[in-house]
């Protein structure tokens, strides 16, 4: 939790110029640390970025795949924004996803009702799958003293077992069991989209909504207030009055409620069935973007298009260039850890330049 | 070792912490630096040790010049300090404690260092278990660690930040007969206190600074009255007593057990009523902070019945405590009371405990700058409290206590507070006291627990004696008391 206090503190002094440059200097230093790797290995860097920038932005598809990846990371992303102003390490957001995506599936596979109805409960169903697994997490914390990290992270092996169970068991296809799928749901449980694309008006417009919600609940309202207190100091906000247990729950629940719709859309628009490895790793990557975006809701959703183009765009670098997919990761990987690295430095730098 | 530091300049910010100070300290005596809180005596302090570097000026040991990069170097030139919070590390033992900084190599010699231990020990009679945990120690026990440590590493200038704050009386008269003897072995001894009383018992000269500058330097004999001038420019008057009428039974204590898991205090009684000042004497972790605890509903007493106004609380929520008016503000400011990183338009949002769903962050900001004058903080709304001073801190956690409480508790309510603060958390504690609040303090300082209580409750030894009353008690019964005599 002490990464978490030292969050960044932007003062006003400095404004808005000092802190565009300690947050873009690092991204620019992780391209070119990128690109050195690129030439260690003997690759053209250039032709790398291009293939990374035209399979991110090369066709309308393509640009409708990279908000394919937007859309769930936005949602993790407000979410944990939620917990980590809690102060706590909702690593088991992943686990919060799957069970989402099943609790959609078991609405999809159940009610046989008009599409906007079905829809509407299918992504009730996810919030609840993923606050429920959310609350588990928070109860091992709170009343069995289980640090959050490791609730979560085996709560998050518990989920993939779940869903594997359902795909190879109850749920598996008429006549075999493959771990590709379920049987698709009925079309009236399929997101509308944009056509030719994966993605669709009605879970981007949701997304924008949420962000907007906890943007302003975490800095208008009470609630806000008081996890924010819970986060800095759980000892002395007990002391003032605040129920830390209860409030920690309840962070831990809209964390997972938020999860849950990334699955539900995941389940519901992009895929159309459950499969095993739903989550997409959404809800690891939105830790990142939650950081690189210095825990501020007004930066997540262009961090997490930057975050979802260089997913995307990394895809075809094998096919083209022979450099593996991987690249993505290490470019995302470098940016936050030079990111969180810039901060500390800034820290230091800025208690130099007053004493 | 001859000490000097020439013309040494500290800026911190704005702040010039330590402005052109001069001392020079001959070994074999004992050297005092008196001021009041923030007045530069331990930046001056962590400069000689190393731990913060100096601006401008001179160190002299033997008359030659040195500037130390960390306390590592310093130690290896003899420079050795001890810290008002105890720089070690609890969960170890006191052997393994001993051992750091010693430059045995990659092996350690752990014999050669109990061995050591032990000497130092009979040497000043100090009682230590080489495998206690230092968790387990007194404050007081921790420094003769400490002490022993320095020493073993070659210390010939010991600095001693406020050693007597809490500590108790007994452990005070063992360490200012321990500082006595190292000055006769030819130790050069600094002694940094804000107490009038310690540095005139002890110190052959005093150095006084105020607001980072040196005011003025006494040789033995000197009187109390000098010191208090230079440290405040006048001399301070402790005030007469207003009487109060007592009222209802506000707290009742039927057989109450505390207990952690290394004490156990039983049997205690007490009744405490409206307008009644009581103060929990004794040595620190003898159980106060469990009683205060146990009466705010933030631990839960092992046996016996708390009543508060008329209703019994055991096992009732910390929030029907503060419900019933009862208020408990913890010795540690920031790590149990304030959050840092909040400023105090925040706190005081927090501590109003409305059940309104948005913040009308405006009314907040007005409301909390008019408490902010109110109570004399010296900050604006958007101040976070770690950037406060100790006093201030205080003073914002005595703001955000609710208006009307039956019952206020306290653990070291002045400590480390200047004169002026700690008159100014009192005048506040009795004007609530007037209004018909009951008080229950803990204090290691036995000026303060007598000067305000009306009845004294002495922990020692896991027991707890009959409630004294305080006008009929002399400070030699407390002190017997608290050194577990006549228990």
């Amino acid at each position: 939790m002490s990464e978490i206090t030292q969050k960044p503190v932007f003062s006003k002094k400095t404004g808005f110029s000092a802190d565009l440059l300690w947050t873009m200097g690092p991204i620019i230093l992780a391209l070119l640390l990128t690109t050195l790797a690129l030439v260690a290995i003997g690759a053209d860097p250039l032709k790398a970025y291009t293939t990374l920038w035209n399979g991110a932005f090369g066709s309308p598809e393509k640009l409708g795949s990279v908000i394919d990846a937007w859309v769930p990371l936005v949602f993790c992303s407000v979410g944990l924004l939620v917990t980590f102003t809690a102060g706590l390490w909702n690593i088991g957001i992943e686990g919060q996803i799957v069970m989402g995506a099943i609790g959609a599936a078991w609405v999809a596979r159940t009610f046989d009702l008009p599409a906007e109805i079905l829809i509407a409960l299918m992504f009730i169903g996810g919030a609840l799958g993923g606050a429920a697994w959310a609350l588990l997490a928070g109860a091992l914390k709170v009343y069995g003293r289980v640090h959050e990290i490791f609730g979560g992270l085996g709560l998050n092996f518990v989920a993939m077992g779940v869903t594997l169970y359902l795909i190879i068991g109850p749920w598996k296809r008429a006549g075999i069991a493959s771990t590709s799928g379920t049987e698709p749901f009925r079309p009236a449980a399929w997101l509308l989209n944009f056509p030719g694309l994966t993605v669709g008006p009605v879970e981007i417009i949701l997304a924008i909504i949420s962000l907007a919600l906890i943007y302003f609940a975490l800095r208008g309202t009470l609630w806000g207030l008081q996890l924010k207190a819970i986060g800095k100091n759980a000892r002395s906000a007990f002391w003032l009055g605040i129920p830390t247990s209860r409030h920690m729950l309840g962070a831990f629940a809209v964390c997972g409620v938020f999860a849950g719709l990334a699955g539900a859309e995941q389940a519901s628009g992009v895929w159309a069935r459950l499969i095993p490895a739903i989550s997409g790793g959404y809800g690891y990557l939105a830790i990142l973007v939650v950081l690189l975006s210095g825990f501020r809701a007004p930066l997540v959703p262009f961090v997490a298009f930057f975050f979802a183009a260089v997913s995307k765009g990394s895809i075809s670098l094998p096919l083209d260039l022979q450099v593996d997919s991987a690249l993505g990761g290490v470019l995302q990987g470098v940016v936050v850890l030079l990111f969180v690295l810039s901060q500390g430095v800034r820290a230091k730098w800025t208690q130099t330049l007053s004493s | 070792m001859r000490l000097e530091l020439k013309h040494i300049h500290k800026h911190f910010g704005a702040v010039h912490a330590n402005d052109d100070i001069s001392i020079a300290v001959e070994s074999g005596t004992i050297h005092g630096l008196l001021g009041e809180n923030g007045a530069g005596k331990s930046t001056l302090m962590k400069i000689l040790s190393g731990f913060i570097h100096r601006d401008a000026g001179e160190i002299l040991l033997d008359g030659r010049a040195v500037a130390f990069k960390n306390p590592a170097e310093a130690i290896r030139a003899g420079v050795g300090m001890l810290h008002q919070d105890p720089l070690d590390f609890p969960p170890l033992t006191v052997l393994d404690n001993f051992l750091f900084g010693r430059e045995d190599g990659f092996m350690q010699n752990r014999a050669g260092a109990l061995a050591d231990l032990q000497r130092f020990s009979r040497q000043f009679g100090f009682d230590l278990d080489p495998d206690a945990l230092v968790s387990s120690l007194t404050v007081g026990e921790r420094q003769q660690l400490e002490i022993m440590r320095l020493l073993s590493l070659g210390a010939k200038i010991l600095i001693f930040d406020e050693p007597t704050t809490g500590i108790s009386l007994p452990q005070k008269i063992k360490l200012f007969e321990t500082l006595r003897l190292l000055a006769k072995q030819g130790m050069t001894i600094i002694f940094v206190t804000h107490k009038l009383q310690d540095a005139e018992d002890l110190c052959g000269k005093v150095t006084v600074l105020r607001l980072g500058k040196m005011t003025g330097q006494v040789t033995h004999p000197f009187t109390a009255d000098q010191l208090v001038r230079l440290m405040f420019g006048q001399s301070l008057e402790t005030r007469a007593r207003a009487s109060v009428a007592l009222g209802e039974p506000i707290l009742e204590l039927r057989d109450i057990c505390v207990a952690d898991y290394r004490l156990r205090v039983p049997e205690i009684n007490l009744q405490v009523r409206a307008g009644q000042v009581i103060g929990l004497a004794g040595i620190e972790g003898s159980g106060q902070r469990l009683l205060l605890r146990a009466c705010a509903g933030l631990d839960q007493p092992v046996a016996g019945d708390i009543w508060i106004s008329g209703a019994r609380m055991n096992r009732q929520p910390y929030r029907d405590f503060l419900e019933r008016g009862v208020a408990y503000l913890p010795a540690g400011r920031l790590e149990e009371g304030l959050v840092p990183g909040l400023n105090l338009t925040e706190h005081f949002i927090l501590a109003r405990r409305s059940r309104e769903f948005f913040i009308d962050w405006r009314a907040a900001q007005d409301a909390a700058q008019s408490r902010i004058g109110e109570y004399s903080i010296r900050g604006v709304p958007a101040s976070r409290v770690e950037a406060l001073s100790g006093g201030n801190q205080q003073r914002a956690l005595l703001a955000l206590l609710q208006p009307n409480l039956n019952l206020i508790l306290l653990e070291h309510p002045t400590r480390g507070l200047d004169i002026e603060s700690t008159m100014w958390v009192w005048s506040q504690l009795l004007a609530r006291r007037q209004r018909g609040a009951a008080i229950v303090f803990a204090s290691a300082d036995l000026d303060e627990i007598f000067e305000y209580s009306d009845r004294i409750l002495v922990f020692s030894g896991g027991r707890v004696a009959r409630a004294l009353n305080a006008q009929e008690t002399s400070v030699q019964q407390l002190g017997e008391l608290i050194g577990g005599k006549g228990l």
